[in-house]
């Protein structure tokens, strides 16, 4: 038993101490700018405009559900502009900033893992290796920033689709007029949140695409263990993101 | 010339290779011949640095001198590398990329040429290769034989001094690996690489063989050329080359028998 848990911890050790010493690597200044700029375009198309589709979907489904759910609960004898008022905080603290993340973490980790993990497999990453390209940057960067720049722009539209999508519904479904939910949704608002939200989705947005080409850039063996480095990229880049959001939220919300 | 001097690898407890010595020519066709597992691979990565030798030298030679490839660090070893090219087994094209692309990469991201030089070039080497109109295609949507084309194009692109093919014909029909065999002599000569080869195919080893080092059981017990190779005395070689039936009926004719 001490053996194993020896071994486990063993094991950690190594990879948080290769995962940092990745991540100095793949920070390496790129060695021609047309290069990465073209590369990084490519991600940005690839995590932002084709994460967008499931993003507004999702928002618009949140929103409505929040409001009705928020509508049951109050019952007759909560002001009816409750509503408004929870589903922009629900929106703008935790499912835009946090669950949208988890979620991309299921489409872009796996993709950026799958990905770079069948470059891998198919020796393409040797072939960079020996031109002399500095493979873990040249690979790497290019998806750990689009992540981080793009991340925040999706987040900012969940927030706008999921409180519209709310307004919607309670109006439709008559669970308060719109003049009720605008009051609710400016009530105590803070700009803070809106930052805080902003802050911690840049935050899971490097870690989903950092965790995720790391255990990419790490496979080895052929197409069962590009499954295997998917899976694990998206199973590490969720429980990193409830840790973070634990973390942040506490420094930051108390 | 590459030169390889008492290299030492185990994974583990295994011992791969154990006290390799080997000096690859210039100019010349050199192969590393054995059968699988005895560790050719093995000694081809630490050759190129895709593996860290346990112990023991690499040394490229060039107009500046001997560079010891093994006691260099990372940011060093680029400048070597930039004169390696390297066929790998599977190709390992870009899928992403076309053709044309691929070949294009090395230029894009080492040389100093405008885009009309580079294009120039990339179309120069496509041709070298019998690709010239394949440019447009993406990996996938070509042959075997001709990614192995593309690959070996891309492999020269930058003009190296030292080209490694591994396994060049493994997967290709016998004519499309005499092309490829053709290409790879012709290219050293034209450009006096220093060529290695690793490969486990007879045909391509008498053909264009010029230099071969036997490698087994984590050694290398025999190196010389293809005429001697028929004529070894050594067991272990002796079981490897004759082992099919064609090889066998060579020996025999050679022998009167």
């Amino acid at each position: 038993m001490l053996r194993y848990t020896l071994a486990n911890v063993t094991s950690l050790l190594f990879h948080i101490g290769r995962y940092f010493a990745f991540l100095v690597a793949a920070f390496r200044r790129p060695r021609k700018v047309r290069v990465f700029g073209r590369a990084l375009a490519a991600e940005l198309e690839m995590i932002g405009l084709q994460s967008l589709g499931i993003v507004v979907l999702l928002s618009l489904f949140m929103g409505a559900v929040i409001a009705i759910q928020t509508a049951h609960q109050i019952g007759g004898w909560i002001p009816a502009y409750t509503i408004g008022f929870a589903v922009r905080q629900t929106m703008i603290l935790e499912f835009a900033p946090t669950i949208i993340p988890v979620i991309l973490s299921g489409k872009v980790g796996s993709n950026i893992a799958s990905q770079i993990g069948t470059m891998r497999v198919s020796e393409q990453i040797d072939a960079l290796e020996v031109m002399g390209v500095a493979a873990i940057s040249h690979l790497a960067l290019p998806k750990i920033l689009a992540g981080v720049i793009i991340f925040p722009f999706l987040v900012i539209i969940a927030m706008v689709l999921g409180i519209g999508a709310g307004a919607w519904i309670s109006v439709a479904a008559d669970l308060s007029s719109m003049s009720d939910f605008q009051y609710g949704m400016q009530i105590d608002f803070a700009q803070y949140d809106v930052m805080y939200a902003l802050f911690k989705t840049t935050v899971f947005a490097a870690i989903i695409t950092s965790v995720s080409a790391y255990h990419g850039f790490y496979t080895s063996g052929g197409a069962l263990e590009v499954g295997r480095s998917s899976t694990k990229a998206v199973v590490y880049s969720v429980v990193l993101i409830m840790i973070t959001n634990l973390v942040i939220t506490q420094l930051l919300l108390t | 010339m590459i030169c390889a001097t008492d290299v030492h690898k185990a994974f583990g407890e295994k011992v791969v290779l154990n006290g390799v010595s080997a000096d690859f020519k210039p100019g010349q066709v050199n192969f590393i011949i054995g059968r699988s597992g005895s560790g050719k691979s093995v000694l081809t990565k630490c050759l190129v640095g895709l593996l860290e030798v346990d112990r023991g030298l690499v040394t490229y030679s060039g107009p500046s001198g001997d560079r010891d490839f093994t006691a260099m660090r990372p940011r060093e070893r680029e400048a070597v590398r930039h004169e390696i090219g390297m066929l790998f087994q599977g190709g390992a094209l870009f899928d992403s990329m076309t053709v044309r692309e691929n070949v294009m990469f090395p230029l894009t991201m080492f040389a100093n040429l405008d885009p009309v030089q580079m294009e120039h070039r990339v179309q120069e080497c496509l041709q070298r290769v019998e690709l010239g109109d394949s440019g447009q295609f993406f990996p996938a949507e070509i042959s075997g034989g001709m990614q192995k084309r593309v690959a070996l194009a891309r492999s020269i692109v930058m003009r190296p001094r030292f080209l490694f093919c591994d396994e060049p014909n493994s997967g290709l029909d016998p004519q499309t690996a005499i092309v490829i065999d053709t290409l790879i002599r012709e290219l050293t000569h034209e450009y006096e690489t220093t060529t290695v080869v690793v490969s486990h195919d007879m045909n391509s080893v008498i053909e264009i063989g010029e230099h071969i080092h036997f490698v087994h059981d984590g050694d290398i017990p025999w190196t010389g050329d293809s005429a001697a190779i028929l004529r070894a005395e050594l067991p272990a070689l002796e079981e490897f080359v004759y082992a099919s039936d064609l090889m066998k009926d060579v020996r025999k004719k050679m022998l009167g028998l």
